[in-house]
């Protein structure tokens, strides 16, 4: 079962990574990251550091996404706001 | 083949570095290229730690009177990457307030045709 | 002769704009220079009519130049990308305990960390005493990225225009009168949930997994959420650019002045004859407590002010 996990689980950082690369939107490419660095959190609780996945929870998945999105909006590539 | 399998987040690291490589490299939007970056450095993290991992043992975080250290894993490489993972996003929100400035000055974020404004501009 | 004079002259010149520059007298030469962009639209026309014909022969060269490029960086890309899994293919198994980065430093800090430390913790024991300068840096470091990210986004008379003034008074107005309604009542829920987990990691640093940086960016995000639901008129109240600035510099210079402590007691391998307490309580193991809880506090008003720098550009 533990080994199942460990030969998905950086699979599907690789899958999230070329989505990143390859997807035409930019919020989706943001959200993909986002959902890359929660993975690595996970990772790093298998790797038994746990200090790593609070850090990378919080700031990965938490601060780091929301400046991206803010930076999205500041330079107007969101669908559906006032400010396209 | 198999000690590729066996160090499976090492070989995960080294392709997600390139891909991250690439993205820097390749893309022309910028934003994109610093979600590249953040690639190149969670794929760095990653290999860093699993050089610290050691099958069967515990975090280190200590139980009981004694420490022995056959019990625990590796501290060091959790120290240096919880450095990095902190230091990286400063970097992220340097670069995105960047990536503002230039959005003011020239209304796009593709890097090609920024450098064409520019060079436009020095024509004039 | 008078070349030398000019020379000179330019040089005084130099310096004494180096000079109003050091003084902060930009008045005459801005840092950046603010000229609001033409709109987008009108600014693309104008550059296709005037430059038809010069652009194409560009363009192809352009893209003679881009497609070598393209074809240089993905040869580079899989060069670096192969010699990295030969080396891959040259490393010990993967969690084998004769790894050679499993060395004698590693049983010095597990078997002696916790009667010289004090901390439960080993990565925390770590980084907050053997390598407290390091860490020490690396506050620094966050610091000085918000120091940039003021430089770049602080709105003031030299980068904004008077339409982007006016957009922010209005945005200010929209703020002040709409009030979401589920975010409000879920976020007074949840921000003292958070900001009180934030608290528990910062403090419980030395005894579980958290510490400054997991617990200051908890902390941070609390505020942002407060920030979001309530606007930043209110977020003033308490919280200013005159508030964030003492409070990071007081985190700071605790955080050098009680490392600086430990130079005076004894130099050998920076002793701090500070009680070490018993392992496993709060009130345990020296400085790491201390440094912890002022890593935090800078953490949290970094994160905030990178939220509120690059909403609306003002803390």
């Amino acid at each position: 079962m533990r080994l199942i996990l460990e030969l998905i689980l950086p699979a599907l950082l690789i899958v999230c990574a070329l989505a990143v690369t390859f997807s035409k939107r930019l919020l989706v490419s943001v959200v993909i990251y986002t959902s890359f660095s929660i993975i690595m959190s996970v990772i790093w609780v298998l790797l038994e550091s746990p200090d790593l996945a609070i850090t990378e929870a919080a700031v990965g998945a938490g601060v780091s996404g929301l400046l991206l999105i803010y930076t999205l909006k500041k330079i107007h590539a969101l669908k559906g706001t006032s400010d396209e | 083949m198999e000690h590729l399998l066996i160090n499976h987040y090492e070989t995960a690291a080294v392709i997600l570095f390139g891909i991250g490589f690439l993205n820097l490299l390749l893309q022309n939007n910028l934003v994109k290229k610093v979600i590249g970056f953040g690639i190149m450095d969670s794929a760095v993290y990653l290999f860093l730690a699993s050089q610290g991992y050691i099958v069967g043992r515990l975090a280190p975080i200590l139980v009981g009177e004694v420490a022995n250290a056959a019990d625990y894993i590796n501290p060091i490489p959790a120290g240096l990457v919880l450095t990095g993972i902190v230091v990286s996003v400063s970097v992220t929100a340097f670069s995105l307030a960047l990536i503002q400035r230039l959005y003011q000055k020239y209304k796009t974020v593709n890097f090609d045709e920024i450098v064409q404004l520019a060079r436009q501009k020095g024509d004039e | 002769m008078s070349k030398m004079a000019k020379i000179k002259k330019e040089k005084q010149t130099a310096w004494q704009r180096f000079c109003a520059w050091v003084n902060g007298d930009t008045a005459d030469r801005p840092l950046m220079p603010a000229d609001p962009p033409a709109p987008r639209k009108t600014k693309t026309d104008k550059n296709k009519k005037q430059k038809t014909v010069s652009s194409r022969k560009e363009g192809i060269e352009l893209n003679r130049f881009g497609s070598i490029y393209r074809i240089c960086a993905v040869l580079i890309g899989v060069a670096v990308v192969t010699v990295l899994m030969v080396t891959v293919l040259q490393l010990p198994l993967f969690g084998s305990p004769d790894n050679p980065a499993v060395n004698e430093v590693v049983e010095r800090y597990v078997e002696k960390g916790l009667e010289e430390t004090g901390a439960v913790n080993m990565v925390a024991g770590m980084i907050l005493d053997y390598r407290a300068f390091d860490t020490f840096g690396e506050s620094s470091v966050l610091f000085l990225a918000v120091t940039c990210v003021t430089m770049l986004l602080m709105r003031d008379k030299n980068n904004t225009s008077k339409d982007e003034d006016l957009l922010t008074a209005r945005e200010h107005v929209i703020e002040g009168y709409e009030e979401d309604i589920i975010l409000t009542k879920i976020a007074r829920l949840l921000i003292p949930c958070a900001l009180v987990y934030g608290i528990y990691v910062v403090l419980n640093g030395h005894i579980s997994p958290g510490g400054g940086f997991s617990g200051g960016t908890i902390m941070g995000s609390a505020l942002i959420l407060f920030a979001v639901s309530f606007g930043m008129i209110r977020m003033s109240r308490f919280f200013t650019y005159a508030t964030f600035k003492k409070v990071t510099s007081c985190a700071l210079l605790v955080y050098a002045a009680s490392k600086a402590y430990s130079f005076f007691t004894g130099a050998n391998h920076l002793e701090s004859h500070i009680p070490l307490g018993t392992p496993g309580a709060i009130l345990s193991s020296g400085l790491i407590l201390i440094l912890d809880i002022c890593v935090g506090i800078v953490v949290a008003c970094t994160m905030y002010g990178f939220y509120a720098l690059f909403t609306k550009g003002e803390l």
